[in-house]
């Protein structure tokens, strides 16, 4: 009876969290699909030009979608070879010290808030790059991407290396067992074994680059036009919702547009993440890990 | 000696899904003796034995037919709570599993389930199972120390003291020796005989040697089907089943 | 000789990939614990802000922090234990339930902006709670709850199946089995999985620009109901409005350093305790 009473108990509590976690999903439906009576879907996504307090407003957001395309491909070029290199070297090089010291070293600076990050953007980075590239502004692309990608490499770093060391030490003994030197090993045995982790890590770290907001919000520079160059101001997705949700009144057209802004970006996220699980279970199955 | 059955079981079929795991089975478990149920991996003796103490009932997607009775009682009757047969029909399993605690509080923890809490009860309790289990010189003097810390032998023996502490009427051991050195078999088996003086016991296991060296009855198991069962020096002197034969003279197993 | 040179550079610029991450990383800590030292007193600590954002000090931003992030763990803490406690030890195993634990997966990968548009819409404005320490809570809470879930969960699978059958063996009940025997055997992993959330949190900033945050408050908060200054929120904030730029700053490289600080120090918590569980067990 006792017993019953506890089941139940969590049975209603587990369900009462869930109703929360399926809540977000409904809610980004429920207030952005206003905006859809206003404006089709196809104007939405690729229209060029994003003026929502004009009126009349426009509401094309092609050139935050492509600004967000930019800085997570900038922080993509700086977090895969730093942080993959990185996990590497821990793998493959490290004394046991060394790693024993450096692989949670790297987890901690994982946890570093985001608005550190972009403080330091702002206050360090920005005016260094417009001294040597003779900028208006330093707030660019450019900077975004290299804070995102510093930012995404200890994530990416310590999930590559948790897929490097799942790769069987058999591997390795086989290889050397056939005259093969470290380096030959590493690029074409254990790199290849552990492909598909290190794939997760990638896309879990653009995962995060793309939906990181506060960064981008600080160092991106914010001019909402389609962007040629690294060296041009960007606002990202993240950084309009963020910035504009302030000025945006309770359920007027911008409102609701910032919330579908916020169901495309959880849309991506989320097909990124079935890609990383989908991969990742697959690895495992390969390397006879229980899936 | 007292002959009279402490447990039977009565046409049990068992099945994991679909698959037919246990056969119209038919054993009695006579009171204060050792039975032993012997078999090739996957014979359904694991299988047998968790029914007596409705270990079964863990797995989902297992069905039942036919019974179990104890001291005349169906113990899947409707009436019977599970908890009240597993705190009668103690078990010992392959692994010596002590939990992450300390040796006092590994044996405690039965009584404490069960809602007792006198301190001094419990104190006399503990170390009365310990001394039956034959551990207690070797850990009278760290009664608070973790039970992991204890080897894989007396992790058994300690596993055992647990099932005596709420006075199981009833032990089963599911090849409690499979992970041990011989020395320690040595002594889990002098307990065993020893034990049963006052409990029923039933054993699971891989070793014929074992089988014959502490037992009284012997069950053969093969392929969910219960072959022969008879006292244990007839098994093994004069078997009727030409398939027992086979398989205590090592033909295959 | 040809391999043993490759080898050589391949080697050199695996090394030079974690030198320059290290570099990079250690380059932003530096610099803040540096220049933020500066501004750090005991006057900066314990007085509320003067003159416009310009002197005294951020007292009570860290205050707002640490109920926001109190306010959370109340939240999500009772409810993601019970929901992992649901997961692994009574639900059926289903394809229901394995769709729930893939989702809980991915709810963790959603950005934090997101969950500030979803505590907007739900707390402040449906549930009415106004922008304050209530909704910044609830929605840092959500947030975390996916993270205590699936940490919580893993610990629970790491205890093994066979002390769970042995402590009902003895005839203790299910109930008796997960309190007493499944729990303290899975507290640790609990432990880090709270503590790195409750770091997480703490350095939030997107959920809460809608749903709690002020940029200035006069004193301390008095109720759940109240606006509040939050040490992320803050530093945004001195950066990008008020009129005394260069005096903001001074006191954001403070408020960066404090945070820096308080979210490194737990962090390093957890993974202590993680680190210890690990070769505990082998």
């Amino acid at each position: 009876m006792k017993e019953k009473i506890y089941k139940w108990i969590f049975t209603i509590l587990a369900f009462s969290s869930l109703v929360f976690l399926v809540g977000i999903v409904f809610v980004l439906f429920k207030e952005s699909l206003p905006i859809f009576s206003k404006i089709s879907i196809g104007d939405f996504v690729l229209g060029k030009f994003w003026y929502p307090t004009y009126s009349p407003p426009e509401f094309g957001i092609l050139p935050l979608i492509l600004a967000s395309a930019w800085v997570t491909l900038g922080a993509v070029i700086v977090c895969v070879p730093l942080g993959v290199g990185s996990a590497l070297y821990l793998n493959e090089l490290a004394s046991f010290r060394q790693r024993r010291l450096l692989k949670p070293l790297i987890e901690l600076l994982a946890s570093i808030p985001s608005v550190v990050y972009g403080f330091f953007g702002m206050v360090v980075l920005t005016p260094f790059i417009q001294k040597i590239f003779h900028l208006p502004t330093g707030l660019t692309a450019l900077n975004a991407s290299f804070i995102l990608g510093l930012m995404a490499t200890p994530t990416v770093c310590s999930i590559a290396e948790d897929a490097l060391s799942y790769v069987p030490h058999s591997f390795r003994e086989a290889s050397f067992a056939v005259g093969a030197n470290r380096w030959q090993t590493l690029t074409q045995v254990i790199i290849p074994a552990a492909g598909s982790g290190i794939s997760t890590a990638v896309i879990l770290g653009m995962s995060r680059a793309i939906g990181e907001t506060m960064t981008v919000l600080m160092v991106a520079g914010g001019s909402a036009v389609i962007p040629h160059t690294f060296l041009e101001p960007v606002r990202p997705m993240t950084a309009a919702i963020a910035a504009e949700m302030g000025e945006a009144p309770m359920g007027s057209s911008h409102y609701h547009a910032l919330f579908a802004i916020a169901l495309i970006l959880f849309l991506i996220t989320f097909v990124f993440n079935i890609i990383a699980e989908v991969i990742s279970r697959k690895f495992r199955i390969k390397l006879g890990l229980s899936g | 000696m007292d002959n009279s059955i402490k447990m039977y079981a009565d046409e049990v079929n068992f099945f994991y899904g679909k698959t037919h795991a246990l056969k119209d089975i038919n054993l009695n478990i006579y009171k204060n003796h050792v039975t032993a149920i012997i078999g090739p991996s996957g014979c359904g003796k694991s299988t047998f034995i968790r029914l007596l103490n409705r270990m079964n009932e863990l797995v989902p997607n297992t069905s039942l037919l036919g019974g179990i009775y104890m001291d005349g009682m169906d113990i899947f009757g409707p009436s019977v709570d599970a908890v009240e047969i597993r705190r009668q029909v103690g078990m010992v399993f392959q692994k010596p599993n002590p939990f992450p605690k300390s040796i006092f509080d590994n044996i405690s923890y039965g009584l404490k389930v069960n809602g007792i809490k006198d301190r001094l009860f419990i104190e006399e309790k503990v170390e009365w199972s310990l001394k039956k289990a034959a551990l207690w010189p070797e850990v009278k003097d760290r009664l608070h120390d973790s039970a992991l810390r204890l080897s894989g032998g007396q992790q058994q023996r300690l596993c055992i003291a647990r099932s005596l502490a709420v006075e199981s009427e009833v032990i089963l051991f599911d090849e409690p020796c499979a992970s041990l050195d011989p020395i320690s078999t040595a002594k889990i088996e002098e307990l065993i005989t020893e034990l049963k003086k006052e409990y029923t016991i039933v054993i699971v296991t891989h070793n014929m040697q074992q089988a014959a060296r502490v037992s009284d009855y012997t069950a053969f198991f093969l392929m969910g089907e219960l072959i022969e069962f008879g006292k244990t020096q007839d098994i093994f002197t004069k078997p009727n089943d030409p398939k027992t034969e086979a398989y205590i003279t090592g033909r295959f197993g | 000789m040809k391999g043993k040179v490759l080898q050589n550079i391949g080697f050199s610029s695996l090394f030079l990939c974690i030198l320059t991450t290290l570099f990079f990383l250690g380059t932003i800590i530096y610099f803040i614990f540096s220049r933020g030292i500066q501004v750090i007193s005991w006057e900066f600590l314990t007085q509320a802000p003067r003159n416009a954002m310009t002197e005294g000090g951020v007292a009570p931003v860290i205050v707002g922090t640490f109920y926001l992030t109190l306010g959370s763990m109340l939240f999500a803490v009772p409810l993601g234990l019970a929901c992992a406690i649901y997961l692994c030890e009574y639900s059926p195993k289903s394809f229901v339930v394995n769709i729930i634990r893939i989702s809980i997966n991915n709810l963790a990968g959603v950005p934090s902006v997101v969950f500030g548009l979803f505590g907007l819409s739900v707390f402040v404005k449906l549930f009415g709670f106004g922008v304050s320490i209530l909704s910044g809570s609830l929605t840092l809470g959500i947030l975390a709850l996916p993270l205590i879930i699936s940490a919580s969960q893993e610990a629970l699978v790491a205890v093994p199946h066979s002390i769970r059958e042995a402590s009902l063996s003895l005839g203790a009940s299910k109930w008796q089995t997960i309190k007493r025997i499944v729990l303290p055997t899975a507290l640790p992993g609990i432990l880090t999985g709270v503590i790195l959330s409750v770091g997480r949190v703490a350095g939030e900033t997107a959920p809460i620009l809608f749903t709690a945050a002020a940029f200035y408050k006069r004193g301390y908060p008095n109720s759940i109901f109240s606006e509040v200054m939050a040490l992320p929120y803050h530093i945004y904030a001195l950066m990008t409005e008020g009129a005394h730029p260069v005096k903001q700053k001074a006191i954001a490289y403070g408020c960066s350093l404090i945070l820096l600080f308080l979210v490194l120090l737990i962090s390093a918590i957890a993974i202590f305790i993680r680190q210890r569980q690990r070769s505990y067990h082998g």
